[in-house]
């Protein structure tokens, strides 16, 4: 078992397979793409494999991760099998139009049928920094360099594909767009998925992302996203992560507003073995609105680790942050929310909540909220706590006949249901909806819709 | 400018009320730090052998230790060799009356508003004076003395009750506990020491002031306090310091033990030179205070009022190790013009059903900035624990910042952990409806953020409610009333 080699080892190799494979990575992309590589290879040297006891990662160790030994796809897979045969949405009668990556690469035999609107670009990363150039050059990359963080430098220098989405200025999608990235080989595997997602002036347009692992190998995918919203456009990004228990899962959503913009997210944590999600909101100017929402439910001996960063730059706006957790067995979750408000971003509101549940003895729970203010004319405030199911409730539910098991499962689905009634897609909130009952009741397998069958 | 920008800008200007330098003779050592200098201390205090081992034992450690970065400050680097360690008013001799004491010490207490005699009288406090480092004048032993209360100073605890000492030192604070603490460990001057025998309850406030005075002289204070059980003591320590311009480096240690159903009760006022309103000067304070609660159904509540310092570092914990062991924090820290302060506590639950409570209010003016950060873990054995912690932060100016940064690490699903905190102004709202009943805007920003802290101030004892509701007002000169 290679768990055991130390962050530094295990950084110099990662290192030394950039350089060694360099010139594939490079192959067929762009000098804008290729040019910020050899920057974020640096950056991760400088930083290495975040360990625990790092402020930032004070409860999860990236070795759980990095440790491992996978496989690497540096050449552009091509696509012959129909996704349809090999999977199945877990979340049925959805009606969107949906993309399908595999391994991080952009599926571009099955993405023909997703019947997009023609306004709406959508290609992969590769073809976008070649086609368009501007849109690419003026947003690639730069939400992450604000940011030095060592999991998205990684990606940053070895992201060879991802989804590329740009809705035009004024242009309202009326269904969602659903992005579907499929895991799975025969080997273990690391996959460095990059998106840039582009929202133009008032326009208008929901995303659901899911990820899902169709073969039992040990997988790594280090994802991350740019979402950039222009002027009063209105964005939703639901995640899905729904991964076999072998897996281990970091993503980064970086998303930079500008004004009047309204956006929400909604990480719904159903089955992965180690996750670690950093979500990254700009509030660049005034009276825009983030709303940053998840629930995660975990179990075994899983591990979800949540951190948020919501940056007021300037005045006039608003942010409210809500996290759920519910663990069982050995499971633990830890929760960091940072605010920071900056020198002069008066009349700012930030609201932040996170709740959890512990359901056994054994589940542990770390939470950090994190407030940083420097404006007097704010609103602010935060909320955690940690806790079990409610006797007096459960015995109200018993007096009036509903038996133990079922109370508690009403109690628990209406803890989690105050993250789930926030979605702005009424038939993903009762989708939402069934999947947390499912999961609650052990229900739901890992690799619902997998054909495989392999547990 | 509005009317609250105006009495903001009267609060950067006004200076520190306590000001002033006694010039009577110290008996100092060379500057600098190493085995020898530790050596000279513990000779010229008189101590045992097991005494200086435990001084070089922290020396050794400390010289491993690099100085902590992790909290929300900008303390420019301290030269540790360009410090006093030791230094002690010359005249040393013990008192019989206050008539032998050096006048101009009297002076000194009488400016700072504690003059011994009434406060003998008026106040029934018992005082263990601390000036710089020698304890010079213990009133009230004798009626301690009666019901086998040991209330003295560090030195003479070393030498009268070394038994005590030695089982007790350290036990709370390890010497390899903290960059500073093993700094306080291995230079400590003096301190204050208190034994409660069991089943005694102490007929009245035991208090200290702690007191920097030659220029240049870390002050390492130490206290140590033990409560056998069912006994009960209240402990106050209030402090205020001199103007200067270098920084002082000032790193104490408090340890308090909490045998079975025993209750301490811990309450300081800290009002040190903060620097002046170009944050030039002022004291660094970084203190380790950690409370033990050994036996069942023991009890220690720390409540505190920060007022001064130019950098705060102070994080008064508990380890809630008997069952059914309660603790209680209750902050106040007022920061103005460049103060900053990162300050808080732990709560480290252990014992079965054991319960804390942490109430912090931050009131951040002028350029300063203000830190919460605490610590609530819970460990796999502590069933049924139970935690409560509100951080309120009140901003007075938009160049002041106030943080807070709570960790809540829980390993057991029988816990019942919340924690809330809110930031926010004092409202306009508020103001004007005192306006309107003729309250000035002046006093109804004092009445607001009196009111704001009040919570914490009644849970001070009546005789040092009063002082830290006149340091509020000082340290918010001009905007409170």
């Amino acid at each position: 078992m290679s768990e055991h080699i130390d962050s530094n080892t295990m950084k110099y190799k990662l290192i030394s397979l950039y350089q060694q494979n360099l010139q594939q990575i490079n192959e067929g992309l762009p000098e804008r793409m290729n040019k910020y590589r050899d920057q974020a290879i640096r950056e991760f040297d400088k930083q290495g494999i975040p360990i625990k006891g790092e402020e930032k990662y004070k409860y999860t160790d990236l070795m759980h991760a990095f440790g491992r030994t996978y496989g690497y796809i540096f050449k552009a897979p091509n696509i012959t099998v129909d996704s349809k045969t090999i999977f199945q949405c877990a979340v049925p009668d959805l009606d969107t139009h949906t993309l399908i990556l595999e391994n991080g690469w952009y599926d571009a035999l099955n993405n023909q049928h997703a019947e997009l609107p023609e306004e709406v670009v959508a290609c992969s990363i590769r073809e976008a920094a070649v086609k368009y150039t501007d849109l690419f050059e003026k947003h690639y990359n730069q939400q992450v360099l604000e940011h030095p963080e060592s999991v998205a430098a990684f990606n940053t220098a070895f992201a060879q594909d991802g989804m590329f989405l740009y809705i035009p200025d004024g242009f309202v999608m009326e269904k969602p767009i659903q992005i579907i990235n499929l895991l799975r080989g025969s080997n273990p595997l690391l996959v460095n998925q990059r998106n840039l997602i582009l929202a133009g002036k008032n326009s208008q347009a929901k995303v659901i992302v899911c990820d899902h692992t169709l073969s039992q190998q040990n997988f790594l995918s280090n994802t991350v996203t740019e979402i950039f919203v222009d002027e009063h456009a209105v964005f939703d990004f639901y995640n899905i992560q729904n991964q076999h228990n072998q897996s281990s899962q970091l993503s980064s959503l970086y998303i930079q507003q500008m004004q009047h913009s309204n956006t929400l997210t909604n990480t719904l944590t159903l089955h992965g073995g180690f996750v670690r999600n950093n979500v990254f909101v700009k509030l660049a100017e005034e009276h825009a609105e983030a709303n940053v929402f998840g629930l995660a439910l975990v179990d075994n001996k899983q591990h979800v680790d949540n951190f948020t960063f919501i940056d007021h730059a300037v005045p006039n706006c608003q942010s409210n942050e809500m996290y759920k957790n519910i663990l069982d067995d050995e499971a633990t979750g830890a929760f960091n929310g940072r605010i920071l408000v900056r020198p002069d971003a008066q009349k700012t509101l930030a609201f932040q909540s996170n709740k959890n549940i512990c359901l056994t003895p054994t589940a542990r729970f770390f939470t950090k909220p994190q407030l940083e203010i420097y404006a007097d004319d704010v609103k602010c405030s935060h909320g955690a706590t940690i806790g079990q199911i409610d006797e007096d409730a459960l015995f109200y539910l018993q007096s009036r006949g509903i038996g133990g098991r079922e109370a508690r499962m009403m109690l628990m689905y209406a803890f989690a249901y105050e993250v789930i009634r926030n979605i702005r897609v009424p038939v993903l909130t009762e989708r939402y909806g069934e999947l947390v009952e499912k999961r609650l009741r052990g229900e739901l397998s890992r690799c619902e819709g997998c054909f495989v069958h392999c547990n | 400018m509005n009317e609250q920008d105006k009495i903001l800008s009267e609060v950067t200007q006004s200076d520190y009320k306590y000001g002033f330098v006694s010039s009577f003779e110290s008996e100092s050592i060379p500057k600098g730090l190493n085995e020898d200098v530790i050596r000279i201390i513990s000779a010229k205090k008189n101590e045992p052998e097991w005494m200086l081992e435990f001084r070089l034992n922290a020396y050794r450690n400390w010289l491993k230790m690099t100085m902590p970065t992790w909290a929300h400050l900008k303390i420019p680097e301290i030269n540790y060799q360009d410090i006093i360690y030791y230094s002690a008013p010359k005249q040393s001799a013990k008192y019989d009356s206050l008539d032998e004491v050096d006048p101009e010490l009297l002076e000194t207490f009488n400016k700072l508003g504690i003059p011994l005699d009434e406060q003998k009288v008026l106040a029934g406090v018992a005082v263990d004076a601390v000036l710089d480092s020698v304890s010079v004048k213990t009133t009230f032993r004798d009626v301690l003395a009666e019901k086998g209360i040991i209330f003295c100073s560090f030195s003479e605890a070393v030498q009268e009750h070394p038994d005590l000492v030695r089982k007790y030192m350290g036990s709370v604070v390890p010497s390899s506990d903290n960059y500073f603490a093993a700094l306080n460990s291995a230079v400590f001057s003096d301190g204050s020491f208190c034994y409660i025998p069991k089943g005694v309850r102490c007929p009245m406030e035991l208090s200290t002031y702690f007191r920097i005075n030659a220029a240049n002289t870390g002050q390492f204070e130490r206290t140590l306090i033990v409560a056998e059980d069912d006994s009960y003591v209240s402990y106050l320590e209030g402090c205020t310091a001199p103007m200067r311009d270098e920084n002082q480096l000032h790193a104490a240690i408090v340890e308090i033990v909490a045998m079975n159903n025993a209750e301490v009760k811990y309450s300081t006022v800290q009002n040190w030179y903060p620097g002046d309103k170009n944050g030039k000067g002022g004291i660094y304070n970084f203190v380790t205070k950690r409370g033990l609660c050994q036996g069942k159904g023991s009890k220690i509540s720390w409540s505190q009022v920060e007022t001064g310092s130019a950098v705060t570092w102070k994080y008064p914990s508990t380890i809630l190790l008997g069952d059914n062991s309660v603790s209680e924090f209750y902050s106040v820290a007022v920061t103005n013009h460049h103060q900053q302060a990162d300050t808080g506590t732990k709560m480290i639950h252990i014992g079965k059903n054991t319960k804390s409570t942490i109430v912090s209010k931050g009131i951040s003016a002028g350029k300063s900035n203000n830190s919460y950060r605490g610590l609530v873990k819970v460990s796999k054995r502590a069933e049924g624990a139970r935690n409560f912690s509100q951080c309120d932060s009140l901003l007075l100016g938009d160049k002041c910042g106030a943080h807070t940064f709570p960790y809540i690490e829980c390993e057991n699903n029988t816990a019942i952990l919340e924690h809330e905190a809110t930031t926010s102004k004092i409202g306009e709202d508020q103001i004007f409806y005192c306006n309107q009943r003729g309250i000035s805007t002046e006093d109804a920003i004092g009445m607001i953020v009196n009111g704001y802290a009040k919570e914490v101030l009644n849970t001070l004892p009546m005789e040092f409610a009063v002082e830290a509701q006149k340091l509020l007002q000082i340290t918010l000169e001009g905007s409170v009333g």
